[in-house]
């Protein structure tokens, strides 16, 4: 039995650093390639030397995909094809080869110039990296070599973010990476056709979740912002500078049109107005509304959003700033969060996620004291308010999904794995399938149960279209004659006659005789003919002949007639047939076995 | 004489439509020859098969008479069966299929060459062609079972063809054809037992096409389910088997088998609402309709947005499903399996509530507790769970309009589900696509009157009142005029957003004080303890007179004194200067402000709407005592009661249409009376030719009225229509008389006897069933003598009308009870300004017309602008269907701009600008003509439509000044 093995190097019951080995077909495939936000040490970035020890990946990975730009998916890319070394191609969307980059080289500049550690990737390497990199377009199937093909499927979550599906022969895995069920301001629903894949590798980030309607959080999100600027109060939005920050700006943006407010809304980081351009460039990858109205308006130019300066922080009077990164575990929105901490009319809105060990990890949970470094403690008495806003999928669209894409497997990924164990006991029983949950270098194996193709000639299926009813009828398997020849790589079935002239072979006749006794007082030739008129009663539709010789044939078969030696009214009837009219002929040997009926003449 | 007459009556009758009939036949014989020779040389020509393909492609293009045909498809039919090429045989199969849709042409005859030419053909496309062809020849022929039965076997027989296309064809001509006459054969009693085989093909057509709901090929799949569809149209009961074979459908790879396979799924729980359902693995059964609600619900989360399209706006029209379930669909929280227990659900909830699932909302409150029992809990649960969240968060705005569609009609049925949906249409408010907002408001309009509206949804609400769209702000004035709030700081929340609103966009003064109208009349007791803080009274202190002009203080004395109407302790809060406000807002804008009991010295009675009803009703009695016309004191009761009517009209304003009706038959009638009282009867023809100027002024006058009172009302039954028309045949029986009298020369009196019999004549096929309601009339009168009358010579007729016309008594008026009068008032241009609007001569400017339309029935194409010039020059434009918006029932708002050009004037002048009606009378009675006309087959109406236009609106002057353009 073919197997597939999917290996969790990252993202096992976890989420971060997100990265799956999977090998399916005798091919291996490393998806994403992502960093953990927790760790600042090795645990950082995946352990490659689970693949190999020493020496570079390029001979054990036939490729590398790429779901998605968020960091956790890609933030090992250069680290791994540069540093320990990967030659193959890496396949990402347009839009994700496009930003990608940017959210890599401001990653580096945090952990290198802010930080200062050493041993880290360079911008140069960025560079190299992102050359080895093939785009992909949505539901363009693409061959990495002879058998591996790919095929990306539109997953929501962010601006490019992908599904994709591994095929090899007929054995296939999809691979969600981060996807959202729920289309939002910016971007659509994911959508996948029934391709029945043999794994299905779904993230589980919220798998005990059923969130509310978007709706109703948008509403929250808008009066909570709204009451604490007419109090006069400072608003941190902590966000990726992309993804859900583009959701946030374009829902304040209107909000801010709509009610005519003044207060200014800043948006921190350079890298906004680069990422905003190409959100303005990939306009087919966001939702139906933006695509529609772009001609007049392109949504991501903003009116009222405008980008921030470290002095604004310490202006009086309200604003609402969006500051990277997410999780207030570094970079500026850790420093705004410290300057306006003290304040109890100001609130942070943490709009995702938070992986433990993060600032907002702790403060969600309720911590008011926060150890910074150098020992010293910050008071939290701002107001802290979560509303989940990242964009993936909930336990129902998790079940949605599964619905959609019919999968024969399915396995767990990127989550924590209590909320896994949860949502693993429905899946297996709302659908019925087996689900895996492998923990981080731990694999899972399915043994798949592949069709094999076979080619079968023409002439031998037309043939057996004449034989049979006009229509196949797929409830209904059907015999056929036919030889099946395995030469070299390929199987084919063909007819025998064909089989033997390929083959060089001589035809070989396998025929049977029987005798059957009869008692009858006629005379042989009497006897004989009365066979033939019992025989042409019974058979009918068959050429049945009365042949000169003494004999009579039945299409091929051949009955002749004897007396017994030492009774002149036994006779002894010969049969003869061949391999192929089988049936015939043992229908005749029962029927002649029974003897004549005496009504003859 | 009779004979001759009657004669020339129908001749003259077929000459109307001449224009029609005669002239392609004239064409056609002269056609004939040349056309099918043609084409024959032509093909016979055609060296190669890309020529022949060639000339047919050009052939095609001409239209071919329905006589020529025939010869056409011999020539086609022969050059078919020596072709080679597939592609001419293709085109042939299918020209052949035009030609047999030619009108007047009887396709039977080459049914036989069809389906000769269909068992020798072996190309698959051609032999979907051909049955194509043959199911155009058979819906052309739906009264021959022969041939059905034929057309139906030689489907049957292809249905085992290997190319999709073939039994694509076959299905639908199955669907089409496929016996409907007896429902349920069982008995044998259906009346299509004559012919061969009835029952075996009957039982057959369904199974034969349920059969293919597993064929291989999609496309053949949904060609089964659309033909099993199109039986159903076709009035044939479907089996309650095919609903198992269409759930399984439902889950099909292919999108178009799923949309179709809804449609069949929601056909079915139409069909069987009642019958029980196993639910698969346990052994509960449920209704089918709960079943098949569920199933289409889970549609709803499809893959394709086409069949969630499909999904959602079937969810609307399925109102027999339990509430319980329907309650489910706005609850996407629900994991347990409803459909068995109960209880299990409220356990569920419980279990939800202990948060085993978060919302999402706060943070770690999803922290996984003990662990569930996991039979109680599903995620997908199967059935309606949460199907309307889905649809209303969907990624497709046209699933999500079609969502809010679906909740509407099913809030509009539900009182209880009206309630749970409400924060689900509240949230829409805030959709990014307007068209889903607005349709949201609506909706939430329909069903206002179940709900009311708690603070935090008014709030949402409220917000939209800022929103950039007139149609949004407009929509949501009309909610608001609708809806019921629950307590005084929503009425304060709602005034205070209103007047900001009315703020910023000043022009929204009308909507906004009509909004306030409502909401006042509707919440007194809520006003009251508002009162003095809105209209700033105090105890003790005299507070300054606000301006009567500020729309914002109108607006909460609008808002105050509808208020005060239902509650008599209000106007003891007034201070002095708002009496005397009232007093003035009730005369200028008496339309908003009520009549209330209070010390302005006048008292404004108003009796009820059933003492008023009684009133009219008593009126038309009196009436009807007038047996004669000519009895003394007729003519001043029905002046009096002419006149008592009109003012009931403007003191009940609900009667207005009825009372505005009856009085303007009743004066058709005074002016009837009067005219044939005139002197001139006894006088002399030669004397009278002058003098007869009143009476046919008068003949003019009520037929003008007699197309008002057909046209400008609505809810009119068909008596009174018969009654209407019956004064208008009066009316031209007196023109008819009046002519004869006036002019000399038989020649003209002639034809015109002609055209008032067949006046008669259709009349009287118009209005069979009214007729015994008529006795003692002019008509019925008239139609007794009908056979003397059509073989009398005209001197002889006008004679016989005349007496009479002067015979017959008043006809009684059946007292309206669901009249309306079509009303249009133009709200712009006010016709206030004194400053023209100027334009360059020969340029166009545009002049913004808004306008209400009421009781309109399909204003798009009847309502029209026109404009007059003070030359005398007139302008009709007719407005855009787009410009017409719904606000309500009834009610219709053209918002357009109509252009205007003129040359040059000196000085700036008036034009005036009114709405008119335009009616033709053949569209009135269309439904009545459709019912003769089957058994008068091909017999075109005799009466010409008569069309014209009626004024309905007062007109409103514009100021305009075209200036010479400058050089």
């Amino acid at each position: 039995m073919p197997e597939i093995n999917v290996t969790p190097l990252g993202a096992g019951q976890d989420v971060g650093r997100s990265c799956i080995l999977v090998s399916i077909g005798g091919k291996n495939i490393m998806l994403d390639c992502g960093m953990h936000m927790g760790y600042n040490d090795d645990r950082r970035f995946p352990d490659f030397s689970y693949i190999t020890q020493n020496g570079r990946l390029t001979e054990f990975l036939d490729c590398v995909i790429i779901s998605h730009f968020h960091l956790d998916h890609c933030g090992a890319l250069p680290y791994m094809s540069e540093m320990v070394g990967y030659d193959g191609p890496i396949y990402m969307t347009h839009p994700t080869k496009a930003i990608c980059p940017i959210l890599l080289e401001d990653f580096r500049k945090i952990t290198v110039d802010k930080k200062g550690e050493t041993n880290f990737f360079t911008s140069q390497m960025i560079k190299d990296c992102m050359k080895k990199v093939v785009p992909l377009n949505l539901h363009q199937t693409v061959q990495v070599d002879d058998e591996l093909e790919i095929k990306a499927y539109y997953a929501g979550h962010v601006l490019g973010a992908a599904m994709v599906q591994i095929k090899v022969g007929s054995e296939s895995v999809v691979y969600t990476g981060d996807y959202n069920m729920t289309p939002d301001r910016h971007l659509g629903a994911a959508w996948i056709d029934k391709c029945r894949p043999d794994i299905l590798i779904s993230e589980s980030t919220y798998a005990t979740t059923i969130r509310d309607s978007k709706r109703c959080r948008e509403r929250d999100f808008l009066k909570k912002v709204h009451e604490s600027i007419e109090r006069g109060g400072k608003v941190l939005i902590p966000v990726f500078a992309l993804g859900r920050a583009q959701e946030l700006c374009i829902l304040l943006e209107t909000f801010w049109e709509r009610m005519n407010l003044k207060a200014p809304i800043y948006f921190s980081t350079g890298l906004t107005e680069k990422a905003n351009h190409y959100y303005k460039l990939f306009i087919t990858w966001t939702n139906q509304k933006i695509r529609k109205t772009f001609v007049q308006r392109n949504m991501f130019e903003f009116k009222h959003i405008k980008p921030f300066d470290r002095s604004y922080a310490d202006n009086p009077g309200p604003m609402v700033v969006f500051a990277t990164p997410g999780m207030l575990h570094a970079g500026q929105s850790l420093q705004i969060f410290k300057k306006w901490a003290g304040n109890e009319k100001n609130m942070v809105i943490m709009p995702g996620y938070c992986v433990q060990g993060t600032i907002g990890h702790k403060i969600l949970n309720g911590q008011r004291k926060l150890e910074m470094e150098g020992r010293a403690t910050l008071e939290v008495k701002l107001q802290v308010e979560y509303m989940s806003f990242s964009a993936h999928a909930d336990a129902k669209g998790i079940m949605q999904l599964i619905r959609m894409a019919e999968p024969r497997n399915m396995l767990l990924v990127h989550g924590e794995g209590a909320k896994m164990t949860f949502l693993k006991g429905k899946i297996e029983q709302e659908f019925s399938i087996d689900c895996y949950m492998p923990a981080n270098g731990e694999t899972a194996t399915v043994s798949t149960n592949p069709s094999v193709p076979v080619d079968i000639s023409l002439n031998l299926l037309k043939r057996e279209m004449a034989l049979g009813g006009p229509l196949p009828d797929p409830k209904k398997p059907r015999t056929m004659h036919g030889t099946l020849i395995m030469k070299e790589n390929s199987l084919k079935l063909v007819s025998s006659e064909q089989a033997l002239k390929e083959l060089g072979l001589n035809e070989h006749q396998l025929r049977f005789t029987c005798r059957v006794q009869l008692q009858d007082p006629h005379s042989d030739s009497d006897t004989l003919h009365r066979i033939y008129t019992h025989l042409k009663s019974v058979l009918k539709g068959y050429t049945i002949q009365h042949l000169p010789d003494g004999t009579v044939m039945v299409e091929s078969i051949v009955i002749k007639v004897s007396s017994s030696a030492d009774d002149a009214n036994t006779k002894v009837l010969l049969l003869s047939w061949s391999y192929q009219d089988e049936d015939l002929g043992s229908f005749l040997s029962t029927l002649l076995k029974k003897g004549l009926p005496s009504g003859l003449c | 004489m009779a004979a001759h007459l009657k004669r020339r009556v129908y001749e003259e009758f077929s000459k109307t439509q001449i224009p029609h009939e005669e002239a392609p036949a004239k064409k056609l014989r002269l056609s004939k020859p040349s056309k099918s020779a043609a084409l024959h040389v032509d093909l016979c020509k055609a060296t190669n098969s890309t020529d022949a393909l060639q000339y047919l492609l050009h052939f095609a293009r001409k239209p071919v008479e329905a006589e020529s045909v025939e010869g056409v498809i011999r020539i086609l039919l022969e050059h078919y069966y020596k072709e080679t090429d597939i592609s001419v045989r293709l085109k042939i199969a299918s020209l052949l299929g035009l030609l047999s849709k030619t009108q007047g042409f009887g396709p039977d005859c080459i049914v036989d060459d069809a389906i000769n030419a269909l068992g020798n053909e072996k190309s698959h496309q051609v032999l979907a062609q051909l049955l194509d062809t043959l199911l155009v020849i058979g819906t052309q022929l739906p009264e021959s079972p022969t041939i059905r039965q034929r057309l139906i076997e030689v489907a049957c027989k292809h249905l085992s063809d290997t190319y999709f296309g073939v039994r694509n064809k076959c299905l639908q001509l199955l669907g089409c054809l496929g016996l409907v006459d007896a429902p349920l054969n069982k008995d044998g009693e259906g009346p299509a037992t004559r012919n061969t085989a009835p029952e075996n093909s009957l039982r057959d057509v369904q199974s034969i096409i349920s059969d293919y709901f597993g064929d291989q090929d999609p496309r053949v799949r949904t060609a089964a389910i659309k033909a099993m569809l199109q039986l159903h149209e076709r009035g044939m009961k479907i089996h309650q088997i095919i609903y198992e074979q269409a759930c399984r459908l439902l889950s099909d790879d292919y999108e178009q088998v799923r949309s179709s396979a809804v449609q069949m799924v929601w056909v079915l729980s139409q069909l069987y609402p009642e019958s029980i359902v196993p639910i698969p693995s346990s052994n509960e059964e449920i209704r089918l309709v709960d079943d098949a609600f569920g199933k289409i619900s889970h549609m709803v989360s499809d893959g394709s947005w086409m069949v969630r399209v499909q999904a959602a706006k079937t969810l609307g029209s399925m109102l027999q499903v339990s509430p319980h379930f329907l309650e489910q669909t706005l609850d996407k929280k629900l994991m347990s399996d409803l459909r068995r227990k109960r209880t299990a659900h409220e356990r569920a909830k419980e279990l939800f509530a202990s948060g085993e699932f978060s919302s999402g909302r706060k943070w770690a409150d999803d922290a996984p507790k003990e662990k569930l029992d996991s039979n109680t809990v599903y995620l997908i649960a199967s059935g309606a769970c949460g199907a309307f969240v889905h649809g209303l968060e969907d990624e497709m705005f046209e699933v999500r309009i079609a969502a809010v569609e679906a909740l509407c009609q099913l809030a509009r049925s539900s009182a209880s589900f009206a309630e749970k949906c409400l924060d689900f249409l509240v949230d829409m408010f805030n959709d990014e696509i307007e068209e889903v907002r607005l349709q949201s408001i609506h909706v939430l309009r329909e069903i206002s009157t179940h709900i009311t509206l708690r603070e935090d949804q008014l709030d949402t609400v409220l917000a939209v009142l800022e929103d950039k769209s007139r149609d949004i702000r407009e929509a949501l004035h009309e909610l608001l005029c609708f809806t019921n709030v629950s307590t005084k700081e929503c009425i304060q929340l709602a005034l205070l957003e209103l007047l900001k609103n009315l703020n910023k966009y000043p022009t929204d003064r009308n909507s906004v004080w009509k909004c306030l109208k409502f909401v006042g009349s509707r919440h007194p007791t809520l006003v009251l303890p508002l009162v003095s803080e809105l209209l700033s009274t105090h105890p003790y202190f005299d507070t300054p007179e606000p301006d009567m002009d500020d729309p914002a203080y109108i607006a909460v004395l609008v808002l105050v004194f509808n208020a005060a109407k239902s509650c008599p302790t209000m106007p003891a809060l007034f201070s002095d200067h708002t009496f005397r406000h009232y007093a003035y807002l009730r005369d200028s804008l008496s339309h908003l402000v009520p009549p209330l009991r209070v010390r302005t010295g006048k008292l404004y009675g108003s009796g009820s709407v059933e003492s008023a009803q009684l009133f009219l009703q008593q009126s038309l009695n009196r009436v009807s005592t007038i047996q004669n016309l000519e009895a003394p004191g007729a003519q001043d009761l029905l002046d009096f009661t002419i006149r008592d009517l009109l003012r009931l009209g403007e003191l009940q304003t609900e009667l207005a249409g009825a009372a505005d009706f009856c009085a303007t038959y009743l004066r058709c009638q005074l002016l009837l009376m009067k005219a044939l009282q005139e002197k001139l009867w006894n006088m002399a023809v030669p004397l009278c030719l002058k003098q007869n100027v009143t009476a046919t002024a008068a003949a003019q006058q009520i037929l003008e009225e007699t197309y008002k009172l057909e046209f400008l009302y609505s809810g009119l039954d068909s008596r009174q229509v018969a009654t209407i028309h019956h004064v208008r045949l009066q009316a031209k029986a007196l023109q008819l008389v009046l002519t004869a009298r006036t002019r000399q020369g038989l020649d003209p009196l002639l034809s015109s006897c002609e055209k008032f019999l067949q006046d008669v004549d259709s009349f009287q096929r118009l209005f069979l069933t009214e007729l015994p309601h008529l006795q003692d009339s002019f008509v019925d009168k008239l139609l007794e003598l009908m056979p003397r009358l059509s073989s009398s010579k005209p001197a002889e007729l006008v004679k016989i009308l005349q007496t009479t016309l002067r015979q017959s008594g008043l006809l009684q008026l059946k007292l309206p009870q669901q009249i309306h009068r079509a009303t249009a008032t133009i709200i712009e241009p006010t016709g206030e300004s004194d400053n023209p609007l100027r334009f360059t001569s020969g340029l166009v400017v545009a002049l913004d017309i808004d306008a209400t339309l009421e009781h309109v029935q399909d204003p798009q194409s009847s309502v029209k602008v026109q404009v007059l010039y003070p030359d005398g020059q007139s302008h009709v434009i007719h407005p855009k269907p787009g410009d017409f918006r719904k606000p309500g029932p009834d009610r219709h708002r053209l918002i357009t701009q109509v252009y205007l050009s003129h040359t040059a004037w000196t000085e700036p002048s008036q034009i005036e600008v009114r709405l008119l009606l335009a009616y033709s009378s053949s569209s009135s009675s269309s439904a009545a003509k459709e019912g003769w006309s089957d058994s008068v087959d091909g017999v075109p109406p005799p009466e010409a439509a008569v069309e014209g236009t009626i004024q309905f609106s007062k007109p409103v002057k514009v100021f305009i000044m075209p200036k010479p353009a400058r050089r």
